[in-house]
């Protein structure tokens, strides 16, 4: 073991660039800081990365950046102008639409990370399957992606939203509903290339399942693709949602939804346009962070890719 | 979609293949493609019957007594077995009955009818720009590849794809009509030249020039020109972004470095050789655009009181009217597998080597 003994008296730098890890578990460490370096050299995926670090730091601390009640109405300072009072002008209500923008973050982030966190699952669930298992379970799974696919994300959202009654947990769903085709037809894709190597037959000569071998061997080589793909994704899933938002579909009034507030600003437009231009903006913002870390992580993980 | 290689092989072999082997070849592509039809048709019908909303109620009203209400019920087919519903609904759909809208007392698929040319004008008119606009740009970026240009290129193609289009849409009409009066506000005409000139196409402007109407084509244009412009960003975001990938893929070909020795001027090798390679996989890209547009028009048709088959949807969302709702979901899904499959069909005759 003088490998380690050796890489113990040098640097962490060292020991965090070497290319002779000594364990799994330094392997992975230096694999990670390695990308990190590179990810770091990229300005813009750094602005992306800032941009939605300062979305969770805005949601955690709302009731110390807000400066007013994002509910509390006062009809005697309705659609004032921006000011050093309010920041971003006051809505028709009198609400201050500065404090509605930072408590509407926590909404954002709400949407983002369910739909972040069980359609890809989901959509990696069905497509190893299919890709693993092949025959006609693969046909009838793929199938039914299809006709998924075969919707303008909106459209279906909106036809499932109108079904279900409008809110905040149905326009999640029917956001889920209409994210996880993509996720399908990746898992796949990787699974098939995945499931005649001679490892997977290792296990599964060891006598390892069917759900063994896809969960434990077979997610962890999906994961960098599908990574990619949701980070990308979620923009668009934050435009859908708040675009249904904005159709009145979503959070209902009075909460401080983003698309809900760009809807009631609409009215105004002409004469008051902070209104509606004010949480749009953060729409924008958000959406454009997502967007440049996504690509910045697609020229880490996945240099050859730039389909989407 | 194999099923549309298949089809077009089949098509191109006809005078070559057996008769048992083609009929099974034609069988397989229509299966799938009927399959994908019919699975959009039990997505919308399994969404029509799980809504909260009482579709006898509606047709009824809540004043109804507890016979007609039975009666409506029986009538409508609801007692009968959901497969057996299933059934009707696929016959309906097939022969263009969509139900009768509750809010206009008309059936949906007439409605639909005299919607969609205002939508498909829209669509039409932002791909054109789209394409005239995303093509060249998305050619700079790629010969220009990791100059300012082509971040700068890159970054105009991010904010399309960041931007809320309805957002997008106050924005402009903030702007360039309200602040600026550059363009006509909300609306395919000005009130005045409303039922002037005659329907023939449902496209005001090629109506507006067949009766002779300069005034009102050119009102048209300036109702067209903002909503159009926007929605073309988006699809020139989309395009430019797909037209700097393929292009960067053809440029580090031979093919082009032995034009370049050849003695070409760059221009040539560029918007010649490679270009014409691009075109081939762009078609696929500038039909997805359009289909895309479709989607888009929803939102923007809502912001500009344009009366195309997006704000026929809301509307008809905002008063529960569930039978427009799916009929317009149904139209736009449909389209959206026939432009997928008009791409793939246009694929093969531009590119002989997926033949």
């Amino acid at each position: 073991m003088t490998d380690t003994a050796q890489s113990q008296t040098q640097s962490w730098r060292q020991w965090l660039t070497t290319d002779q890890p000594t364990s799994r578990r330094h392997a992975k460490i230096v694999q990670f800081y390695l990308g990190w370096l590179s990810f770091r050299s990229n300005l813009l995926a750094m602005v992306g990365l800032f941009i939605l670090l300062l979305l969770v730091f805005t949601w955690l601390f709302a009731p110390f950046i807000a400066t007013h009640d994002p509910l509390a109405q006062d009809l005697g300072a309705r659609l004032l102008h921006p000011s050093m009072e309010h920041y971003f002008g006051t809505d028709a209500l009198g609400r201050d639409i500065y404090s509605r923008i930072v408590y509407g973050a926590g909404i954002t982030l709400y949407i983002v990370t369910l739909v972040a966190v069980t359609a890809p699952i989901f959509g990696l669930l069905v497509g190893s399957l299919a890709g693993y298992l092949g025959g006609w379970v693969d046909v009838v799974l793929m199938r039914i992606t299809d006709i998924f696919l075969a919707f303008p994300k909106l459209i279906l959202a909106l036809a499932f939203v109108s079904a279900l009654g409008a809110g905040l947990e149905n326009a999640v769903l029917a956001l889920i509903l209409t994210a996880w085709p993509p996720y399908t037809r990746i898992a796949r894709a990787e699974t098939l290339t995945i499931r005649k190597s001679e490892f997977i037959d290792a296990v599964r000569m060891q006598g390892a399942g069917t759900m063994h071998i896809i969960m434990r061997h077979i997610w962890p080589l999906c994961v960098s693709s599908i990574i990619v793909r949701v980070t990308l994704d979620m923009a668009g899933v934050l435009l859908t949602a708040a675009g249904l938002g904005f159709l009145g579909l979503g959070a209902q009034p009075p909460t401080p939804e983003w698309g809900a507030m760009i809807s009631f600003g609409r009215k105004f437009i002409l004469d008051h346009w902070w209104v509606a231009t004010m949480p749009g903006l953060a729409i924008f913002t958000v959406s454009l962070g997502f967007n440049l870390l996504g690509d910045g992580l697609r020229d880490l993980l996945d240099p050859k890719g730039d389909k989407s | 979609m194999t099923s549309v290689v298949e089809e077009t092989e089949m098509e191109r072999r006809t005078s070559g293949s057996s008769f048992p082997r083609l009929l099974k070849r034609f069988g397989a592509s229509f299966f799938s493609i009927a399959l994908t039809m019919v699975g959009l048709l039990a997505v919308t019908f399994i969404i029509g019957r799980v809504m909260p909303i009482d579709p006898v109620l509606a047709v009824v009203g809540d004043k109804a007594s507890n016979e007609v209400y039975q009666a409506a019920y029986k009538a409508m087919g609801l007692d009968k077995p959901l497969l057996t519903q299933f059934a009707i609904y696929l016959r309906d759909v097939a022969t263009g009955n969509f139900g009768v809208s509750t809010l206009t007392a008309r059936p949906v698929s007439e409605d639909i009818i005299r919607v969609f040319p205002a939508t498909l004008e829209l669509a039409t008119i932002a791909t054109f720009l789209g394409v005239i606009f995303g093509v060249p740009a998305g050619v700079v970026a790629a010969v220009n590849k990791g100059r300012w240009i082509d971040q700068l290129i890159r970054l105009i193609g991010l904010f399309g794809y960041s931007m809320p289009v309805f957002w997008l849409g106050l924005m402009g009409l903030l702007i360039f009509y309200g602040k600026l009066d550059w363009v006509a506000g909300p609306g395919r005409l000005d009130v005045f030249y409303d039922d002037i000139v005659p329907t023939i196409t449902g496209l005001i402007t090629v109506d507006a020039l067949i009766a002779g109407e300069t005034d009102i084509f050119f009102n048209a244009l300036s109702h067209l020109v903002l909503p159009a412009s926007l929605l073309g960003y988006y699809s020139l975001a989309y395009i430019s972004r797909m037209t700097r990938s393929f292009m960067l893929e053809q440029l580090s070909q031979e093919y082009i470095t032995t034009a370049r020795v050849k003695g070409l001027s760059e221009f040539t090798v560029i918007w010649r050789h490679g270009l014409r390679n691009v075109m081939v996989p762009l078609i696929t890209v500038i039909a997805l655009a359009y289909a895309g547009l479709l989607e888009g028009s929803v939102l923007t048709e809502s912001i500009f009181a344009w009366p195309g088959i997006g704000q026929y949807i809301t509307n008809a969302l905002f008063n529960a009217d569930m039978a427009a709702v799916l009929g317009g979901t149904v139209v736009i899904g449909i389209v959206f597998v026939g432009l997928n499959l008009l791409s793939d069909i246009l694929y093969k005759i531009v590119d002989p080597r997926a033949r």
